[in-house]
């Protein structure tokens, strides 16, 4: 038969019982829509934590203070001082570390910050007038700091915009004096918001030069963190493999897996996310799947249902010449056209829930969600949906193309 | 040569154990042209035969020939494109789909013959015309009268222009008029196109408007007659 053909006799068959066809692509619909929803959703979540620490900036090194964590147990509770000023010398002399575009130290902690009668707690971070190059953050009104206000200890202060709405409402404290640990320093810069962030919240934030924080904030000599970034991606491992042989020259320390230091550089962490996030991704998409073969069950059921149904109809066209096969891909058609149907349905839904997703994400939890269409699993979706109807229909269609013709033309 | 030799045909049905014979020891050859009532009884074996004679089932002894060939020189796809090409079948419960216009049911053989879709319409039409029922091409089956329902199977039997035409007692479901006018057509479709037909009934009266009666009892013929006064109700064709 043409295959033309069968396709408008299977359609004519689907029509004819259509509420029954609607409801058996229904199961269908919800295993591809839950699919579709928890890869767009995966993709978006993925994009937008590796899209945080690429503002990082992949060039950039973080040494780390203690013994890196084996376990969950194991806490980074040892040598948490063992970053001293004679490190960052060391570290920032070009023969040590040739390919160190810039340095920076890192001390911070939480201490009170008080305007008026207002008082807040953010996180204070004392550093140089690098970290805005280096996270790609610059002050909305005022200015950073300067080399020159970190060499002399000044007491100045650039605020995230949570902080100045928590200490001053909607007024700018451009230029006013916040207390912190008791001490003044003027506001000279303020960060434009930038929404939840989920490795470093700059709006609840407050940055001080890294002299003053150790003298008169945190009152330490060491460092929490030493930042070196490198003059280019490629330059990034040999860079780190040059601040272990520096650090551990300082340290006198022989044997590495006795460092009291780690390096950390955005690439590994981008590699542990992608990979967190993809694992669980696939995970819930596994789920989803589930309810797919539920479905696919379904439309088996109801297959068997019809076959038997219209055995009058099988044994009719049998006797007018259909062979076998014309019968078995009648069938086979029906179910399969049921399946794809539901699947492409499914692909409409579950991508138009996730942009209603990410449009709310992005609009009222002003979150930098990225709405993605997954081609890839959409395509696999719709795969997907079709060899489900292939399977689970093989069976009813094989049943119905046995039949006997006289038996089914005798059936009532 | 006949076109339908049969000789010592057995068909037992075995269920469970129990052997019920249903066909025994028959042997009759029909010629092409020929319009013969194989009459008797329920039970007595008479839908078992056609179902044989149709290629539609496989009997346990003796042989069968249709056009110089049996069941056995065909495979199954084959057997289907015979079924298809040279035979055309009328049920007692018409088994048309009822959601379906007349011309659609028509065209259901045309589907498998393997013939250009271009030529399905025209072909489909030509047979409803032969049956009188151009006025309801578009109709939907389900509503029309049993009678024109049975005309609509006629047509679809005949729409391939098949050798012969089994009919299965295609009068049981109508009321004496509307028989009357199917066998008028099955009648006129025999003299005019020279299509053999092979009748099953249990009704005198129908079996009438055959050339020749094969009578069946339990499974055996029990005479072989030529119709002397064939039915002829002239008045009935158009």
């Amino acid at each position: 038969m043409v295959i033309k053909y069968s396709i408008k006799t299977a359609l004519n068959g689907l029509k004819t019982h259509k509420s029954r066809s609607v409801l058996t692509v229904l199961g269908i619909v919800i295993g591809i829509t839950a699919i579709i929803l928890v890869m767009s959703l995966g993709q978006g979540a993925q994009d937008l934590i590796l899209g945080q620490i690429k503002g990082i900036g992949a060039r950039t090194i973080a040494t780390v203070p203690g013994r890196q964590p084996k376990g969950p147990t194991d806490f980074i509770s040892m040598f948490t001082d063992s970053l001293k000023p004679a490190d960052l010398l060391a570290l920032s002399q070009k023969k040590n570390v040739p390919h160190a575009d810039g340095i920076m130290p890192v001390v911070f902690g939480s201490q009170s910050a008080v305007y008026e009668n207002n008082t807040y707690r953010p996180t204070i971070f004392g550093a140089t007038e690098l970290f805005s190059k280096i996270y790609n953050i610059y002050p909305e009104e005022g200015r950073i700091f300067t080399n020159d206000e970190v060499k002399s200890y000044s007491d100045v202060v650039v605020i995230g915009s949570k902080v100045n709405i928590q200490l001053n409402g909607n007024g700018s404290l451009l230029n006013q004096k916040i207390k912190i640990n008791g001490r003044n320093f003027k506001v000279i810069g303020i960060f434009p918001k930038q929404g939840q962030s989920t490795f470093l919240n700059f709006d609840e934030a407050a940055f001080i030069p890294y002299t003053t924080a150790q003298q008169y904030v945190f009152g330490k000599k060491h460092f929490d963190r030493i930042v070196v970034q490198a003059d280019t991606e490629a330059n990034v491992a040999q860079t780190v493999e040059d601040i272990k042989i520096t650090l551990r020259n300082n340290h006198n320390i022989t044997d590495p897996t006795k460092d009291d230091f780690f390096v950390e550089t955005q690439a590994q962490a981008m590699a542990t996310v992608g990979t967190i996030t993809s694992v669980l991704t696939l995970f819930l998409a596994a789920v989803a799947a589930i309810s797919l073969v539920v479905g696919g069950i379904g439309i088996m059921n109801i297959m068997l249902v019809s076959v038997t149904e219209r055995t009058r109809e099988i044994g009719l066209r049998k006797a007018l010449g259909a062979t076998e096969k014309d019968i078995l891909v009648q069938f086979l058609l029906e179910a399969i056209i049921l399946t794809a149907l539901g699947g492409a349905i499914g692909i409409i839904l579950g991508a138009t829930l996730s942009f209603i997703i990410s449009l709310v994400l992005t609009k009222f939890l002003a979150v930098n969600w990225v709405f993605s269409f997954p081609v890839g699993a959409a395509a696999l979706g719709l795969g997907v949906a079709a060899f489900v109807g292939l399977v689970f229909g093989i069976y009813p269609a094989r049943q119905a193309s046995k039949k006997s013709p006289i038996e089914a033309l005798r059936y009532e | 040569m006949a076109l339908i030799e049969v000789s010592h045909l057995e068909k037992t049905y075995n269920d469970d154990g129990v052997s019920t014979p249903a066909v025994r020891d028959i042997s009759f050859n029909v010629q092409k042209g020929e319009f013969v009532a194989i009459m008797g009884p329920s039970g007595s074996g008479k839908s078992t035969l056609l179902h044989i004679l149709g290629f539609l089932d496989r009997q346990s002894g003796g042989t069968y020939r249709f056009d110089g060939k049996t069941m056995d020189d065909y495979s199954p796809v084959e057997l289907a494109r015979v079924r298809n090409a040279k035979m055309g079948f009328v049920f007692q419960t018409f088994n048309l789909l009822s959601r379906t216009s007349v011309l659609n049911n028509v065209k259901l053989p045309l589907l498998y013959s393997g013939i250009k879709e271009s030529y399905w319409d025209e072909m489909a039409k030509k047979a409803i015309e032969d049956v009188g029922l151009s006025h309801r091409l578009d109709h939907e089956s389900a509503k029309l009268s049993g009678g024109e329902k049975q005309r609509v199977a006629m047509a679809r039997a005949l729409v391939l222009d098949p050798q012969i035409i089994f009919a299965d007692e295609p009068t049981g479901n109508l009321d004496s008029k509307s028989g009357q006018m199917v066998m008028e057509t099955i009648q006129r479709l025999n003299e005019e196109h020279g299509h053999t037909v092979i009748l099953i009934t249990h009704e005198t009266y129908t079996a009438e408007h055959a050339q020749r009666v094969i009578h069946i009892l339990d499974g055996r013929i029990d005479k072989d007659e030529k119709v002397i006064s064939r039915r002829q109700s002239e008045e009935f064709i158009k």
